[in-house]
């Protein structure tokens, strides 16, 4: 809690500090360069997210900076608004791996090749990067906006089509209407404890003996807005009727962008706020039951159920990845409510390889797409002769999401129901497994379509620029990688979430 | 003095206020003005609490600045989209945007 300025502030918000000047890189290029070249400000914009990842994790490596042996006072910077620890460095991370594959992907949309558009995705990242970090509620907020914001107007960015507009529409009355309920709950919580840190507000509750009934009521009643807000954010069921709207009318590489970075945001500040302060230092649900946490769970059963039973009966593939999103933020809220290092931990592991998993199919629908012109599951009959590539790589994105070896998903899902099985939540894996069976149906559904039917158009082969290729056979070699040595990057994760317990521990 | 209570009340009516403007008006020019009621009912809320809870340091206070400042950009972006659906169908009434339905 320094109160002069020092290197580390700096060193704290470096990704952010990158972003800023990439984006005033991108609307400075935009205006330069002839209409002709336009393809080049993705390009530009996938190098730099590319370029802060890896001086992010070359000060990370070479200080030292940020790691778990540093006390909560002495992380708590620019004015205990922002933590800078290990957690907030993964997610970091995340979100600069989806903006640059963002990028990639979306360099021969002819409609998306303005300076707006990837202006608007670097400020919707700083956002995102801003949530990570976030210790306080003031900041919370903030972040979840500037995210927000920048997300409604790229879900709306096509404003020719029809489709696009109304998507942004939705979008913005779902998310006004949620962060409206959620700020409700904070503002609540301020007045509870006078206090906006969410480290001071965890330290007064934890270990805090006889909390009055009528102040339980207040706490609980703050918690359930603030899971509105937070629900919205990674579309939990009932917050999720703008998902399937949205993903499917929004442009294809934004969709991408949202259904990845903006949960994992989501998840980053729901993770710090009810594990690391606020609502989480009230113990395990062994010692403690609190309302919330039954609320969650009931919750956790719900969306992936939900979510995969649905999804089967669609004919859109952004439709049906719209539900299987929902069904993802269920596997991935297992990890939430099981309150310990190891569920957080699992939960971030799976957040990482959703997104190389499911920018890498929206990679490919949306080099399809471009193409054919359409988006309907049948339109995907024969992709396997059209182009082998792509249809590889949504074979293995698709098993992946799965959660068949060799791809990420299978360790996804076994960290996620192992923590769930130690935690003494067998019933909630179990859940979890006949969940996953369902899904297996639908996405198998999908490889049907590819490699099964035959289509007219099979002579007709799609062509992909060397920008998608490099994006989406990054993705898929991580998509491997982590399915065939899960082990360094899951004992990263779980290392890295604990921070978010500094203070039961 | 006032008690604390009495403007938490005004501030929790104006929050239904808003909340059932959201949920039952079909123009999309009304939804943004309950979003707006809303967001003022935690103006209401962050001001009082601020006053009665910490009159000295503006914690308060500046969080009501932020939200302020937060909601003119999110109306700004709000009425952004309301005109381009508007020049897309001549029409902003919430219940006829079923396009996206299956």
């Amino acid at each position: 809690m320094s109160p002069n300025m020092t290197l580390s502030w700096v060193l704290a918000l470096v990704p952010e500090i990158g972003l800023l000047v990439l984006l005033a890189v991108v609307l400075l290029y935009d205006r330069l360069i002839k209409p002709e070249e336009r393809r080049r400000i993705g390009l530009v914009t996938a190098w730099g997210a590319f370029i802060i990842l890896v001086a992010m994790i070359g000060l990370w490596i070479g200080t030292g900076e940020p790691n778990n042996a540093t006390g909560i006072g002495e992380s708590l910077l620019w004015g205990d608004m922002i933590r800078f620890d290990l957690a907030a460095l993964v997610f970091r991370v995340m979100f600069l791996v989806a903006l640059m594959l963002t990028a990639l992907i979306s360099l021969d949309v002819e409609r998306l090749q303005k300076g707006e558009y990837y202006a608007l995705l670097i400020t919707g990242t700083i956002g995102f990067s801003l949530m990570a970090a976030s210790a306080d509620l003031i900041m919370v907020y903030v972040a979840l906006e500037t995210a927000s914001i920048s997300s409604y107007i790229l879900a709306g960015f096509v404003t020719k089509e029809q489709r696009s507009s109304e998507a942004g529409m939705k979008y913005f009355v779902y998310g006004a209407f949620a962060t409206g309920v959620m700020l409700y709950g904070m503002s609540l919580l301020y007045g509870l404890t006078a206090q906006t840190n969410l480290y001071v507000i965890g330290s007064m509750f934890l270990g805090a003996q006889g909390i009055p009934a009528e102040v339980n009521a207040v706490l609980l009643l703050a918690a359930v807005m603030i899971v509105v807000g937070f629900g919205f954010k990674i579309s939990a069921v009932p917050f999720h009727f703008w998902t399937p709207d949205v993903y499917e009318g929004a442009p294809t590489p934004f969709t991408g962008f949202v259904s990845t970075a903006s949960k994992a945001a989501g998840f980053a500040v729901f993770l710090r706020v009810f594990m690391a302060g606020v609502l989480g230092a009230t113990g395990t649900p062994k010692d403690h039951p609190a309302m919330w946490w039954a609320m969650l769970v009931a919750m956790t059963i719900i969306t992936m159920s939900l979510g995969n039973f649905v999804a089967i009966f669609q004919s859109n593939i952004k439709r049906m990845f719209a539900y299987s999103s929902i069904a993802q933020a269920g596997y991935l809220l297992i990890g939430l409510v099981t309150l310990s290092p190891d569920g957080s931990g699992a939960t971030m592991f799976y957040l990482l390889m959703y997104i190389f998993t499911n920018i890498a199919a929206f990679g490919v629908i949306v080099i399809v797409s471009n193409r054919i012109g359409s988006d309907e599951l049948k339109d995907f009959s024969g992709l396997s002769r059209r182009s082998p590539y792509l249809a590889l790589v949504m074979l293995f994105a698709l098993l992946s999401l799965s959660g068949i070896p060799p791809t990420a998903g299978f360790f996804g899902k076994f960290f996620l129901f192992r923590a769930a099985v130690d935690a003494g939540l067998w019933w909630l894996a179990l859940i979890g497994i006949l969940n996953a069976f369902v899904a297996l149906y639908y996405y198998l559904s999908a490889v049907k379509y590819m490699y099964l039917y035959r289509s007219e158009e099979e002579d007709d082969p799609i062509p992909v620029s060397r920008g998608a290729k490099v994006g989406l056979a990054f993705s898929l070699f991580f998509i491997l990688y982590l399915g065939i040595y899960a082990g360094p990057a899951f004992e990263w994760t779980r290392e890295a979430a604990t921070a978010f317990f500094a203070l039961a521990g | 003095m006032i008690p604390l209570s009495w403007y938490l009340f005004v501030a929790a009516a104006l929050f239904s206020i808003g909340l059932f403007g959201v949920l039952a008006r079909r123009n999309a020019v009304a939804i943004l003005m309950g979003v707006e009621l809303m967001l003022n009912a935690v103006n209401i809320n962050l001001v009082a609490f601020w006053r009665y809870r910490t009159p000295n340091q503006p914690i308060g206070m500046a969080w009501a600045v932020f939200v302020l400042t937060v909601a003119a950009a999110e109306a700004a972006v709000g009425l952004a989209l309301i005109i381009s659906i508007y020049r897309n169908r001549d029409s902003v009434v919430a219940e006829e945007m079923d396009m996206l339905k299956n």
